[in-house]
């Protein structure tokens, strides 16, 4: 059964229905509902959702021993984030990659340093700092820390591409999407959105993931080699690796306080 | 006189131009979009208090500032039901045709699909 | 008054259409770019701004410098800058309508821009960068129209733009200061992160913007029957603000280098490496930071000699203290701020053919709104003068 044009006019409303349905049918739809309703409707969050007061992540240095625990890392995100690829360095997009010691903790860097070492590679990713510079410059909130667990989140809906939080990241985390990326993801992941052409994007450690009450991608696919917990608590793995053994952060001299913390040397257990 | 004259003119020749469509649709019979019934009241029982296909609109984007913004991702409507925001969920498996058909009927061009996947032929 | 400026001889429409053609070219650039990404542009992950927002930068300064006319007329009574004071406006007004558009071709979502006013960010130096930007633009439109609209009827100007005028003051010096916060509240970016960036950027702003406004109004006694200085000292007395705004410009950059070089901190010193000699073999802005600096200093030396009063030798020489600082600010400044990246390499950056396009486009636009703002002026005070 179709719906005749008079009951549909009906139930959109002339305005609708001339394509003028736009915000001023309804400004305030929350007092609208309210005088209607029987009970004014709420949000929620997932029940199954993982949560946390901090979110933190440990990268075990000693997992990270042959070319293939890393690109099934890399992969693992590039897969389900639709992150596509372009093929150049200039549009290049990507949210967890992996460079060596002398670029990744450039002021601690040293002549010295066997070969074996100045190789090793560090995964880097969004730091989720807890004082993130990115967040104050953003003009449209578009960049902004969740309150309750202190996740660095991106919406897209609202960001303008004007690109003063890639100006303000030490990190070099953020990749703004210069073209119209869906041409260039290899299989696109329907279940996530892919970014549109003029946004900035960066990792999220995995929001999607955490309210399905699953761990980051990259966490999963790591073996061991990245560990992912709530910093806040005191019981947690990350805070044990974290208060316990000698880890390093990036660029910490600048105050942003990283939450990814780095674990060299750390082959025996906790 | 001359000048009054002109401006005239110039108005009816203004008016005759906006009203083209209007005249060029006039006597044609307009059909309303293809859309099943059971599927427009399964959309209106979203939000039973409201105009759903007016208002969706607005619900929807703050339905996403909540989602995004504060990781509230399931709506509780004033039924009491339980809804995961999620405009893939909402939008059926591709071959669903109900947000694009009156969608196009409307002449809206929702961004929406620029990046979530969605129904056939919903993307520009 | 407007329609003043739509009555001219062959020359002026030949200029105007010259512009539009050129504005066309810039337009046709930017749907290019509207419709296919700011990839169309040079810059890249490690260099996200280029020439867009190195223009935008420089232009705040030009619109700022519009105050070292307004505060010696209106606060001090120096009646010598009488005629220029309104030149000084109308260039503001084009320039900060530049300015706007510099922005609007960078962003990557234009058509969302208004959310920077739709959710607006205390903590956003850009917020306030547009509230300030937009505010002065008003206020050179009030001020600017009044005085020509009282100058018209041979009255004095009305009581009530008064305050708006002094108002002006302060806000041009804002408008400079919000920009340079832009840059210098950002950790890691250590050629921005400096405390003396504001302090620099008005200097150089005190110079080019009289600089540029001094070569127009030799245009317009060149081309009008108006003469902006009709041997009243107005243009010596602005050369003397040029002349020490641009020796205290070069004094900060010396503070600078300075103190890069002899704390030997690594961190400060790459990016004065990589504009004056290149970094790991790469010198795309080596001749560029050269021909400025031995611009500034013939700038400088022109103007502190009596060569200042010389015909030939005070264009040249203003001319390369606005090449100086165009070069310092509207080129190097931005792009030297990414190199080395936050990885300690070098991505260079070159602007491509339609990023170029785009920024001449938009400079006509510039061009055009002076044309037309000071064929008005000044067919008001060639009416005046008879
Ligand atoms: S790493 Fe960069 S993008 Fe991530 S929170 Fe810190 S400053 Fe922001
Ligand atoms: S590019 Fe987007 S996220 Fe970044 S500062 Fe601008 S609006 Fe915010
Ligand atoms: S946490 Fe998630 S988004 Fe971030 S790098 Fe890992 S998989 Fe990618």
């Amino acid at each position: 059964m179709s719906v005749n044009r008079r009951q549909f006019l009906k139930r959109a409303g002339a305005l609708t229905a001339l394509g003028l349905g736009g915000s001023f049918v309804l400004t305030g739809i929350r007092g609208k509902i309210a005088d209607a309703a029987s009970q004014t409707p709420s949000y929620q969050k997932q029940k199954q959702g993982l949560v946390a007061k901090h979110w933190a992540m440990v990268v075990d240095m000693s997992k990270f021993k042959t070319e293939e625990d890393i690109e099934r890392v890399i992969q693992s995100c590039d897969t389900i984030h639709n992150i596509p690829d372009f093929g150049n360095k200039k549009d290049e997009i990507k949210w967890i990659w992996k460079d060596d010691f002398e670029h990744t903790f450039t002021e601690s860097k040293n002549e010295y340093l066997t070969e074996n070492f100045k190789e090793l590679p560090f995964m880097i990713m969004c730091n989720h700092c807890e004082n993130p510079p990115c967040v104050k410059a953003c003009p449209t909130g578009a960049t902004f820390k969740r309150a309750d667990d202190g996740i660095v989140m991106m919406d897209y809906h609202r960001c303008i591409g004007c690109r003063f939080c890639m100006g303000a990241c030490p990190f070099g985390a953020r990749s703004f999407n210069y073209r119209d990326p869906k041409p260039h993801i290899k299989t696109i992941n329907p279940d996530f959105p892919t970014r549109t052409i003029g946004v900035v994007e960066k990792c999220t450690f995995c929001v999607e993931r955490l309210e399905k009450g699953l761990k980051p991608a990259c966490v999963e696919a790591s073996k061991g080699g990245l560990i992912f917990g709530d910093l806040d608590d005191t019981n947690s793995e990350v805070r044990k690796i974290i208060s316990s053994k000698f880890t390093i952060r990036r660029k910490s001299e600048l105050g942003t306080q990283p939450s990814v913390y780095y674990l060299v040397g750390g082959e025996e257990s906790v | 006189m001359h000048k009054g004259g002109r401006i005239i003119a110039s108005l009816i020749i203004f008016v005759g131009l906006f009203t083209i469509p209007f005249f060029y649709n006039m006597g044609k019979a307009n059909a309303g979009p293809e859309i099943d019934a059971q599927q427009l009241a399964n959309f209106q029982s979203i939000e039973p208090s409201i105009n759903m296909v007016a208002n969706h609109p607005q619900l929807f984007n703050q339905w996403r500032n909540q989602f995004v913004q504060n990781g509230q991702t399931v709506y509780v409507n004033s039924e009491g039901k339980s809804i995961d925001i999620s405009l893939e969920k909402l939008a059926g498996d591709s071959s669903n045709q109900f947000c694009v058909s009156c969608h196009n009927y409307t002449a809206v061009k929702p961004t929406c699909w620029d990046c979530h996947s969605g129904p056939e032929g919903a993307r520009k | 008054m407007f329609e003043k400026a739509l009555t001219g001889s062959k020359r002026y429409w030949a200029w105007i259409f010259f512009l539009l053609a050129v504005i066309a070219l810039g337009v046709m650039a930017y749907l290019r770019q509207f419709n296919e990404g700011l990839g169309l542009t040079g810059m890249s992950r490690d260099v996200s701004w280029g020439l867009y927002i190195a223009q935008f930068t420089f232009l705040v300064g030009v619109a700022a410098s519009a105050v070292m006319l307004v505060t010696p007329y209106y606060l001090h009574d120096f009646k010598r800058f009488g005629k220029l004071v309104i030149l000084g406006e109308f260039l503001a007004i084009a320039a900060v309508i530049m300015c706007i558009l510099f922005i609007f071709v960078d962003v990557g979502q234009p058509m969302r821009i208004l959310n920077v006013l739709l959710y607006p960010q205390l903590h956003s130096v850009m917020f306030y960068d547009m509230c300030v930007l937009a505010g002065y633009l008003v206020i050179n439109l009030v001020v600017g129209w009044t005085t020509l609209g009282a100058e018209k009827k041979g009255t004095p100007p009305p009581k009530w733009v008064k305050p708006i005028i002094y108002l002006s003051i302060p806000w041009a010096f804002s408008i400079h200061t919000v920009t340079a916060f832009l840059y210098a509240g950002l950790p890691g970016r250590f050629f921005w992160m400096t405390a003396i960036m504001a302090a620099r950027f008005l200097a150089s702003a005190f110079a080019a913007g009289p600089a540029l406004l001094i070569l127009l109004a030799l245009l317009v006694r060149k081309l009008s029957k108006f003469d902006p200085d009709p041997g009243i000292g107005a243009i010596q007395s602005l050369v003397k603000i040029i002349r020490y705004a641009m020796i205290a410009n070069v004094f900060f950059y010396i503070c600078e280098v300075f103190t890069a070089f002899y704390s030997n901190s690594p961190d400060e010193m790459a990016p004065f490496k990589y504009v004056f000699f290149g970094l790991d073999g790469h010198t795309s802005l080596v001749p560029f930071m050269w021909t400025a600096a031995v611009l500034a200093i013939v700038g400088i030396a022109l103007l502190i000699f009596p060569t200042r009063e010389n015909k030939v030798l005070l264009p040249i020489a203003l001319l390369s203290i606005f090449l100086a600082n165009w070069i310092d600010k509207g080129i190097v400044l931005i792009i030297a701020g990414f190199v080395p990246n936050s990885f300690e390499r070098v991505t260079e950056y070159f602007p491509s053919g339609n990023e170029i396009s785009i920024v001449v486009g938009i400079y006509a636009i510039g061009a055009l709104i002076i044309t037309v703002l000071y064929k008005i002026a000044i067919s008001v005070r060639e009416q005046n003068q008879i």
